[in-house]
This record gives structure tokens, sequence and C-alpha cells, in this order.
């Protein structure tokens, strides 16, 4: 066994996707090795969220190629299936339904026992209100479900769309080791807050409009740049 | 793919079981549209070939609302996503929806079928319980699986609730045919030639047709 | 400059406006008058054709799904949406004529004995709706994909859909009324085919004229989106240099 480097998580090149006539992103192009956070950084409409929908297999590139833990989309997309987590803006869960019941619709649909569902209730401390809907639940503790729904599969390659938005303090603090660095987990990370993002991340993409502006170790003010 | 199905209805049967907005409203509105078909024909009591239109008709209205309402949880939260990023064969989903609906239909059945007995139907129904419950089975499975088609194109669309029943309305005129051309006899007092094979057979080549095109295409309306 | 589809348009238009003045000549000179209905008759020379040439166009069109849903290729979605659209055209004038001969033939403006009529009715009413679900998807990849799901399923529906209308009325009306297939005498059975034969011309002549009329308009649009695209991102470079 040499010092020979590990394939990287994502390895993508010249990505593309466009929306009609217009385009969603063009030009992407980045390796993030495993383990590693990549943050990205963009306004509103700069094809964030179309990366990590890329990413997490629900929309197929137009263009370029895509590679994520060995997995070449979109023809290999069943493969990465069951090793991506994504935590999106919405929640991703049956509103009527409890959290115990969402979580356990998902373990069943990757073949995982019921016990994992209390393991990870209990992670997220949401043992008292794990049978009231989610409908009835609070912002925080809906996040809190969709973290564990996320990570329900202890999946190598994380996707998280600004993850801390609207929680407290202590609910972030408690989805930590679930979904932060110490997880150990490949991480794609979209954030707003700048400096937060830029600490915690190994590479920082810079989208503007669909197009890649930069990516690499990046300053706060090259981050802000793209706002304007 | 059959566990996934599986997991998937369970979830639907549990979320109609909580919120009762399916099978119920279906139920109401046959039992309203006979009461309507009473007053609308002026009559008291129905029997062959009307008696086979009216039940038909009504269940297939009914129908309709249950196809309005088969995605309506997926689209609340985008919940559907998280289902399709599991490693399942997208199939399965068909599957689910397409029992989903068998399931509330079978439901629906099982109140408006004697209450069409009790309120309009002249002749006695329980000698021809076995052919009538064919008939039935037979006819649920091609709008359960059409239904569960429509509802699926229909789900992108901003004039959902027009378009669902202008489109699975004329796709289910087969049924139609079918269905009440092999009921009419049942509902005769007199002894009327009986073509119930035919018709049979016409609505198994509609249910394996439409099953079969079901699961080829519906791929293509969960990708992107 | 036309296009793959453009090329042949002016050989295709000469030749249907020569079948078309074939078949009419046919049709008033050499097909004898009908003994009972007389010359409105004639009027079945365009009815059946029409109705045949629309009913083989959706089906064809459904193929053209196929075609589009397996390669992704948008040309397919296209001539699809354009095949659809003279269908539904033609199937308007095959219901007009339709209801004109069954005045003449049963003196009613329509009569549910005719099975072709009949299942074509309930095709066009499906057909129709095509176009709301298509303009009422916003998002243009979804809006093909699911235009031609639509159609493949509204394909396989319309032999089946034949089928069972075609069962119905042979146990209500026997059909003795019907004068589409069965045998017909030369003469008739000449200007018949030649009429199919003209229709299906015309039918592909308007056709590809649609399709390059569109593929025009396309590329001229995308053209502009190029140009406006362009000219924001020199003057953004402008504005930061």
């Amino acid at each position: 066994m040499g010092t020979g480097a590990q394939e990287p998580a994502l390895a993508i090149e010249g990505l593309e996707r466009h929306y009609g006539d217009r385009i969603a992103l063009a030009g992407v192009t980045l390796s993030l090795p495993v383990g590693a956070t990549l943050a990205v950084f963009g306004a509103n409409g700069a094809g964030k969220t179309t990366l990590l929908r890329v990413l997490a297999t629900l929309l197929r590139p137009h263009g370029g190629s895509v590679t994520a833990l060995d997995a070449s989309l979109p023809d290999d997309a069943w493969r990465l299936r069951g090793r991506v987590g994504y935590l999106a803006h919405e929640a991703l869960l049956y509103r009527d339904l409890t959290p115990r019941e969402n979580l356990l619709l998902h373990a069943r649909l990757h073949g995982l026992p019921a016990a994992r569902v209390d393991e990870l209730i209990a992670q997220v401390g949401l043992a008292r209100r794990a049978g009231d809907r989610v409908r009835d639940l609070s912002r925080g503790m809906v996040q809190r479900v969709a973290a564990a729904r996320a990570v329900i599969h202890d999946p190598p390659l994380l996707l998280l769309d600004e993850p801390r938005a609207g929680l407290d303090p202590g609910a972030a603090a408690r989805l930590e080791p679930l979904i932060g660095r110490e997880s150990g987990r490949t991480r794609v990370l979209v954030t707003h807050d700048v400096d937060a993002g830029l600490a915690e991340c190994d590479l920082a993409l810079g989208l503007k409009l669909g197009r890649q502006v930069f990516c690499g170790r990046a300053t706060a003010d090259e981050v802000r740049e793209l706002y304007r | 793919m059959i566990r996934a199905a599986l997991a998937i209805l369970r979830k639907d049967l549990r979320l109609e079981l909580r919120t009762g907005e399916s099978a119920p409203a279906m139920v109401l509105f046959s039992l309203i549209v006979f009461v309507l078909f009473h007053f609308g024909l002026d009559r008291d009591t129905l029997e062959g070939d009307l008696a086979s239109g009216v039940l038909w008709v009504t269940i297939l209205l009914a129908a309709v609302l249950g196809v309005n309402r088969l995605f309506a949880s997926e689209r609340e939260g985008a919940a559907i996503d998280g289902v399709l990023m599991a490693p399942i064969d997208r199939t399965a989903f068909f599957l689910a929806k397409a029992a989903a609906l068998f399931l509330y239909l079978v439901a629906l059945e099982l109140v408006a079928l004697p209450a069409f007995a009790f309120l309009l139907l002249s002749p006695s129904l329980t000698g021809a319980l076995p052919e009538l419950l064919a008939i039935v089975l037979l006819a649920d499975i091609g709008l359960a699986a059409v239904g569960a088609l429509v509802a699926a194109l229909a789900v992108e669309t901003r004039t959902r609730e027009l378009i669902v029943p202008l489109m699975l309305l004329p796709l289910l005129v087969p049924v139609v045919i079918a269905a009440a051309a092999a009921t009419e006899p049942l509902f005769s007092g007199s002894q009327a030639p009986d073509d119930l094979g035919t018709w049979l057979g016409v609505l198994s080549l509609y249910d394996s047709v439409f099953v079969l095109v079901s699961i080829a295409v519906f791929d293509f309306l969960l990708e992107d | 400059m036309a296009g793959p589809h453009g090329r042949n348009l002016r050989w295709w238009a000469l030749g249907s406006a020569a079948l078309m003045a074939a078949a009419l000549s046919l049709v008033f000179f050499y097909a004898p008058n009908d003994a009972d209905q007389g010359f409105i008759q004639k009027i079945f020379y365009v009815h059946v054709p029409m109705a045949i040439v629309a009913l083989g166009g959706f089906v064809a069109a459904g193929v053209m799904a196929i075609k589009h849903l397996r390669t992704g290729d948008r040309v397919w979605d296209l001539r699809s949406y354009v095949t659809i659209h003279i269908s539904i055209i033609l199937g308007v004038g095959v219901l007009i004529t339709g209801s004109i001969w069954a005045r003449a033939s049963w003196g009613k403006w329509w009569v549910w004995e005719e099975p072709v009529l009949v299942s074509f009715l309930i095709v066009f009413l499906l057909y129709c709706v095509y176009y709301p679900l298509r303009f009422s998807i916003e998002d243009p990849g979804r809006q093909g994909r699911y235009s031609s799901v639509f159609a493949v399923v509204a394909g396989a529906f319309v032999p089946l859909n034949f089928m069972a209308v075609r069962l119905a009325e042979s146990y209500t009306h026997p059909r003795v009324l019907s004068q589409t297939g069965g045998s017909l005498p030369g003469e008739q059975r000449l200007t018949f085919i030649v009429a199919i034969v003209a229709m299906t011309a015309l039918f592909v002549t308007l056709v590809k004229l649609e399709i390059t009329a569109k593929s025009a308009a396309m590329r001229i649009k995308r053209l502009r989106a190029r140009m406006e695209r362009a000219a924001e991102e020199r003057e953004s470079a402008l504005v930061a240099g």
C-alpha cells in the first residue's frame, strides 16, 4: 500500500445545465478530495441549488462530466443514490406524518432496520415530539428531522443547502455531529454566511449567473464581489 | 422493488387514513351523484342499461376526484424528492400510487354499490355477485393504472384540476363501454343475452396495454 | 437555408397539389353518383381519407414521441408536436364532413351508428388536451418530455378505443349502415385510394411546412438570445473594468 492519491470524491468538468434557452450552470470545473468540504457561494439565482440537485441525481447534467463517488452522472446515477444525503431548502418530508413515520419510510427504502430510526431521533433530541405531525413542529425541529432523514443511510457525500438558516445556536450545535466537519463526510455546503462558510471549508466555489467565477481558496472580499 | 413499492404504499395509506382527503370524498360524491340522477332522470328505480350507465359514470367521476389528490402529498414540501433519491427502482413509485388508487376505488365501491342497490336499483343484486365482482375489479385495475399515469402527467401543470378530468375521461371511455355493457344483463330483471366473456376480455386487454404502457413511460415523468 | 425538413418542401407541395387535383377530378367526373344519396355522398371521399390520415397521424406522433423519449433529441418532439397539430386540424374537418355526410345519409346531424366517427370524436377530444397540457408546463425540458408521454399514451389509446367503440356498436346497431371498409365497386375504390394518397401527401406537406416555419422561428429566437447575452457580458465587463 503506497502513498498513491485517492480518487477525488467529486470530479466535475465543464458541467452545464440549461433551462430552456437560459443558462443555469456553465463551465463548472472542480475536484474535491474525500472528506473535504466545498463551500458554494453566489447570489440568488446563481445556480447553487441547481448544482446541489445535479449532485443529488435529481437533475441530469446537460453537458460536461460529473463523477461523484466513482459514479458518473447521469448514467450511473443509480449507483450514487443511497450514498448521497441531501438537506435541501425544503424539508423533503411528509407534513401530515410524524418524524418517526417519515424516517421509517426512508429506513425501509434504504433497507435499514427500524432501530436506526430510534437512534437518530434520540441523536437529534426529538424523542418527546417524535409522535407529532411534522406540520405541528417548529422550524428548528423540522430541520432536525430533515437532517436525520439526510443522514439516515450514513452517506459518504452530503449536500447541504443553508443548513443553519433559521436555527438557534442550540439546534445548530445539535446537528453538528451529523452534518458538520466532524462527521468526516465529504460535504458540499451552500451558505450565505461568508465568514463562517470560508472558515469551515477546504475549497470555495463562486458562482455568478450560473458561471464559475473562482474555485479554490478565496478571500471574503472575493466572495462578496459575487453579490454585487 | 416490491419492497419499496410496499413501503411507499404504506406511507400513502397511512396519510390517507390520517387526513382522509380522498376516499371519503369519493364516497360522498358518488352518493350525491346518485341523488342527482334520481332527480335528473325523474326515476325511483333504474334497471338494465340505464342502471349500468348511471353506476359507471358515477364511479368514473368519483375516480377523477381520487386522481386529482393522488400526488397532492408529494408536492407539499417537495417530499417526493426525498423518495426519488433513494436507491429504488422508480417503477415502484408508479406501482404504489396505482395500488393506492385501486384501494380507494375498492373502498368507494364497497359503499357505493350497496348504496346504489338500495337507492336506485330495481332488480336484486345478490344472484350476480361473483360476476359483478369480476367486472368491478378488472375495471378498477384499468382505472387505477390510467389514473396514476394521468395524475403524474398533470403534477407539473398549473391548471391541474382542469387537465385531469379532460385527459382522464376520454382515456377511460373503453372502460365505461366494456363495464357498462357487462353489468347491463346483471341489472336486468329479464334474462338478456350474456356476453360477459367478451367484455371481460376487452377489460383485460385494456388493463394489460395500459399497465404496460404506464410502466414503460412513468420513468420519464420522474426524471429531470 | 430551409433545413432538413424544408429541403424537399417544394416537391412535396407540387406533388400533393397534383395528387389533390387528380383526386378531385376523379371524385367529380369518374366516380358514379350514389343511387340513394346523390351528389352529397361524394363527401365520403373527403371524410374517410381525412379520418384515416388524421388517425394515422396521431399514431405516428406517438411513435415520434417514443423516439424523442429515447434519444432526447428535441427534433422528434417538434415533429410529434406538429404532427398532432395538423392531425387535430384535419380532425375538425373530419367531424364537420362527417356531420354533413350523416345528414345526407341518415337525415340527422350526428349518428352514433358510425363507429369510426364516434371513436374519432373521443380521440379528438383527448388530443385537444395536448395543448393545455403542454403550455401549462413551464419548465421547457419537462414540457417536451411530458407532451411526449401524453402522445405515446394517446397513440396507444387510438386503436384500443376504436376496437371498443366498434364492439359496442356491433351489439346495439348491426353494421349494415356503415359504408366504410367492406368492398367497394371498382370505380369507387380507385377514387377512394387516390383520395387517401392525396390526403396523405397533403398531410406530409403541411407537417413539413409547419416544421420549417417553426425551426426558423426557433433559430431566430436562439440567435437573439445569444446576442442579448453577449451584449450583457460586454456591458458587465465594461462596468467591472
